[in-house]
């Protein structure tokens, strides 16, 4: 209910920029208040792909993290640990970003240029403006290190519910801590894991000021991560609001509209292969 | 195949409890050895620390020796995952994995360590361990099927299965049948006599009729209080430990006396 009552007031706020932009809002990479050219393309993608960047660095951050406190740590080492892991999710995203920003942009700089000189080839990785620094490789860091320990948290709550039972099956078989983690704690926990990856994909579509603060801010559509640039649907909405016209101000709300759109695809998504792989069977 | 299983002065504790005090017993190759005793008298423990599943737990060691033949289990350097390999185990309730089919469960056992078989072996390895669980034709038509859709007593069944099904030269039951009903009961009764054609093969049970029924030798296990240690009373044959035992504390328990 709630949810059908945001879209309307987005939809409703949104209408004029549809109107006057037409379908060229979502083909459209600039964002200019005259003559009015506002377009979403350059927004949604750059919002997409560091979000997806950020998981790939995050998730198997966080479930190494979470299979290490729950598998394979002793108790009493596993439990203070965790807090430490929850406590990052405490950092307010502003600290993050500003981090980022002053720390990590710099600190990354010699990661991208190994990236581009080695594995360049692939062309996610090649540089070819000799730029770097604020690219939307150096967001996705940020966004990852604030998504893993939302889904570290999670991974764990899951890997705790799995029967010891389970467990024992595999020891007893003569399983190794990694075979027993590999045929006894993950396909059990499979569904969990897909929904726990969801919500932190969920929070780096929606993250907003760490994105504005560190990454570029360019209205390109660039496959080069690690070429400064970049700029997300929700950054964007931060920081044109306020100076925003009254077409501009529709505009960033239908670019919210999408935004909503794209998370809500992500959930339904997300929770239509939980519910698949709870179906058991191979 | 089936090997003989010495214990030679095992104890064991769980943090500073200790469970089990000082069991010296040889379990001979090729018959069933039960172990009895009331609750919390460590006989599930005692039967952990054979093939090292007991320093999985949090806080669990043991002392003492343990020689599967000649081959001391706890030597340095001896793996325990090879340990249990070697001596196979089932639990009290039935564990399949419950993401993994039938047959994945029965092969599950075979994938770990690096003597994998080969993929075409895998489907005769599976109907022979299936076959001498008693499954087999019970379970031919549906192999893909999830291994929880199965019955308690097929599900304990296949967990033999998975058990036999790597070739371990021991078998320990952990009250088997603890969580079956009568009918299935009998029926891994029935199964446990023929496995110890191949395998040594030792059971804890808490009911003595079960005992009396499939076990070659019984071992009985007795604690002095709560809190107290489980040690070994009496070991013998089996017709002689539920007719003419040699200590009275096994003659009160086996007749009914107490426990």
């Amino acid at each position: 209910m709630l949810l059908l009552a945001i879209g309307l007031f987005l939809a409703i706020q949104a209408a004029p920029a549809f109107r006057a932009m037409g379908p060229r809002f979502f083909s459209e990479r600039q964002w200019l208040p005259s003559p009015p050219a506002y377009g979403i393309a350059a927004l949604a993608f750059g919002t997409v792909v560091s979000s997806v960047v950020a998981l790939v660095i995050a998730v198997p951050v966080a479930l190494g993290s979470a299979l290490f406190l729950t598998e394979v740590a002793p108790r009493r080492m596993g439990r203070p640990l965790g807090y430490l892991v929850d406590l990052l999710a405490a950092v307010p995203s502003v600290v993050f970003g500003l981090w980022g920003l002053l720390v990590l942009v710099p600190a990354l700089i010699p990661v991208e240029r190994f990236l581009d000189r080695w594995l360049g080839f692939v062309p996610i990785f090649a540089n070819r403006s000799g730029l770097f620094g604020r690219s939307i490789f150096a967001g996705a860091v940020v966004l990852g290190i604030m998504v893993v320990p939302i889904v570290a948290a999670l991974a764990r709550e899951i890997f705790n519910q799995v029967p010891q039972a389970n467990r024992e099956a595999a020891q007893a078989l003569g399983a190794t801590p990694w075979e027993t983690i590999r045929t006894a704690v993950l396909p059990f926990s499979r569904g969990g894991l897909v929904g726990a990856t969801m919500l932190g994909l969920g929070r780096a579509l929606g993250e907003t000021i760490a994105v504005a603060l560190v990454m570029g801010a360019a209205y390109t559509v660039n496959f080069r991560i690690t070429e400064v640039g970049g700029n997300s649907l929700a950054a964007n909405i931060a920081t044109k609001f306020g100076e925003a016209d009254e077409l501009g101000r529709a505009a960033l709300i239908a670019s919210g509209l999408v935004l909503f759109a794209i998370t809500l695809v992500v959930n339904v998504a997300g929770r239509l292969v939980v519910r698949r792989s709870v179906v058991v069977g191979r | 195949m089936s090997k003989r299983v010495q214990a030679e002065a095992v104890s064991a504790w769980f943090g500073d409890h200790q469970a089990v005090a000082d069991v010296t017993l040889t379990i001979e190759p090729k018959q069933v050895t039960a172990l009895i005793g009331p609750s919390g008298c460590g006989k599930s423990t005692f039967i952990r620390t054979l093939n090292r599943m007991h320093e999985a737990v949090v806080g669990a060691r043991m002392s003492g020796r343990v020689l599967l033949d000649d081959d001391d289990v706890y030597a340095p350097g001896v793996d325990p995952t090879a340990v249990r390999r070697t001596i196979g185990m089932v639990f009290q309730r039935p564990n399949p994995f419950p993401t993994m089919s039938v047959a994945g469960n029965v092969a599950s056992g075979l994938k770990f360590g690096d003597q994998r078989p080969a993929r075409r072996e895998m489907a005769g390895i599976v109907e022979r361990a299936l076959t001498q669980a008693g499954l087999w034709d019970e379970v031919k038509d549906r192999l893909d099927k999830p291994g929880a859709s199965l019955s308690g007593g097929q599900q304990q069944r296949l967990c033999i299965a998975r058990a036999i099904a790597v070739e371990p030269e021991v078998l320990l039951m952990d009250e088997p049948c603890s969580a079956l009903d009568p009918v299935s009961t009998l029926v891994i009764e029935d199964l446990i006599a023929e496995l110890k054609d191949r395998y040594t093969v030792v059971i804890v049970t808490h009911n003595m009729q079960q005992a009396a029924r499939v076990s070659d030798v019984t071992a009985f296990f007795n604690l002095s209080g709560a809190g107290e240690p489980g040690r070994l009373v009496e070991v013998g044959r089996t017709a002689k430990i539920f007719t003419r035992p040699d200590d009275e504390r096994t003659e009160a328990y086996v007749t009914g006396r107490f426990g």
